[in-house]
């Protein structure tokens, strides 16, 4: 059922989350460090995706007694993904009573050709996206937020700035589109026309746009601020580093301030490691997780 | 200048940016206190309460503003107003105390208490109906005499003033009705 107050109160959340960091947490302890951090949202997690990469098998929703426990202890929205299609886990993470729920490719998908009907949920969703088409098919779907989705657990941007760079420039084409080429070009997209409409009235999704998968240095986030993100997804970026306190006011700080290059500079000192990262192209296929999601 | 400043540092900073420019007026982001010190007015957006507090001192813009508040007024929304409190009951965010009234965080619960309600707005003599958009929104629950009740949801004051200070629990750049902007447009003079 769509339902524009319903929206209105989903996309709101989203735009009070703008201009900030939302931190994977795997433990209270780490919540509470994201929040004095800076953080501006939480994401509850049994395993951050650097350790689901490594250790395999299938990733499935958090333990409840997790994500309870993350929300015990701090007052900022507390996020927690389900799997792809999972519509019974997004009812289990509604009535704990998290704030965002991610439709996540991080873990194994439950469903291979349907994503979960968003509308049909009063929490709000975030679901990823690795081009325009993709981007505006979960928005049909009633995704409030979109994140382009990146190459999670890789500390590598490659993928990140790729599939920003992607829906981006495919946005900046439409808005120069002739109304008549519109039903063509959504056939193209695989996407309804209202929506693309919608993108050509804006020049912009017509829901907040953040980034994830890879972001690791402070230079990271500026740089996907500056390519049109709204706000940062940092993951394994932070607790997999050997200073992550440290290193969670850097990225808030470069986020906030993602032009001012003095203050990232100084934000960027002495940080310690980094996570280490992965090249894309020693993943194999079948083990990269953006590709995930239809 | 008759710029009116939107503190940026995290939030919907944009909605109310749109929202003044779809009133002519000239707005700028504020994330420094050299860009606060050109404007002529500031409104604190919502967002969370938390990470604003902790980037406005790391932005040293904390005394700043509370020195700007003498001078020029100064609209704060959702987490605006939590900053604005004298105090936020329960909880131990920092607030500036600029205007006598205490606050609960998230008090209506998690997003999925969040709610649009009808809002009775009272600016002047003039009596009207608002969309009141709360979303995890703060609670008044105290006000000191001296400060003016504006906005009522039941039997909540969710929006008030006291001199330079005007505060609302809910999220007015979220609707299309400029009337509450308006109202802060005037309070400033431009």
């Amino acid at each position: 059922m769509k339902d524009a107050k319903d929206m209105k109160l989903k996309i709101g959340l989203a735009e009070m989350l703008k201009g900030g960091v939302i931190m994977d947490v795997t433990t209270p302890d780490q919540a509470k460090i994201a929040e004095d951090a800076g953080a501006v949202a939480v994401m509850a997690l049994e395993r951050i995706p650097a350790d689901i990469r490594a250790q395999g098998g299938v990733a499935r929703m958090s333990d409840p007694t997790v994500i309870q426990a993350i929300q015990k202890v701090v007052s900022i929205p507390v996020m927690a993904k389900c799997r792809i299609g999972h519509f019974a886990e997004a009812q289990v993470l509604q009535a704990l009573g998290v704030d965002f729920i991610d439709e996540s490719e991080v873990l194994t998908p439950a469903d291979e050709t349907y994503h979960v009907n968003k509308w049909e949920f009063k929490v709000p969703f975030v679901c990823g996206c690795r081009d325009l088409g993709e981007a505006l098919r979960r928005i049909a779907e009633g995704a409030a937020m979109i994140r382009t989705k990146g190459e999670a657990g890789s500390g590598n941007i490659v993928e990140a700035v790729r599939h920003m760079r992607t829906v981006q420039s495919h946005i900046k084409k439409i808005t120069i589109l002739g109304d008549e080429e519109l039903v063509n070009e959504a056939k193209k997209l695989g996407a309804p026309v209202e929506l693309v409409r919608e993108v050509k009235k804006l020049g912009k999704l017509p829901v907040p746009n953040f980034s994830a998968g890879g972001i690791a240095t402070p230079a990271d986030a500026s740089l996907m601020m500056q390519l049109g993100a709204e706000t940062v997804f940092v993951g394994s970026g932070i607790f997999k580093s050997s200073d992550p306190e440290k290193r969670a006011k850097a990225i808030v700080s470069a986020t906030t301030n993602f032009l001012d290059f003095d203050l990232i500079a100084k934000a960027s000192e002495g940080l310690g490691d980094a996570m280490p990262g992965l090249d894309i192209a020693e993943i194999p296929e079948e083990q990269r997780m953006a590709t995930r999601g239809w | 200048m008759t710029q009116i400043g939107i503190l940026a540092l995290q939030g919907d900073f944009e909605k109310h940016s749109q929202m003044m420019a779809l009133l002519g007026h000239q707005t700028l982001l504020v994330r420094t206190k050299e860009q606060l010190h050109s404007c002529v007015g500031l409104i604190i957006p919502g967002g969370e309460s938390t990470t604003l507090t902790k980037l406005m001192k790391k932005h040293d813009l904390w005394n700043p503003v509370r020195q700007f508040s003498m001078k020029k007024p100064i609209f704060g929304t959702c987490a605006g107003l939590i900053v604005l409190a004298k105090k936020a009951v329960g909880n131990n965010v920092e607030t500036l105390g600029l205007i006598d009234i205490q606050v609960i965080r998230n008090a209506y619960g998690r997003q999925v208490d969040s709610f649009i309600d009808t809002v009775t707005l009272k600016l002047g003599r003039d009596e009207s109906t608002f969309e009141g958009v709360f979303i995890r929104a703060p609670k008044i629950v105290s006000l000191g005499s001296d400060v003016v009740p504006l906005a009522w949801h039941g039997d909540d004051v969710v929006m008030a003033e006291k001199g330079n200070i005007l505060v609302a629990a809910f999220h007015p750049e979220l609707t299309s009705d400029t009337k509450v902007h308006e109202y802060f447009a005037k309070k400033i003079h431009v």
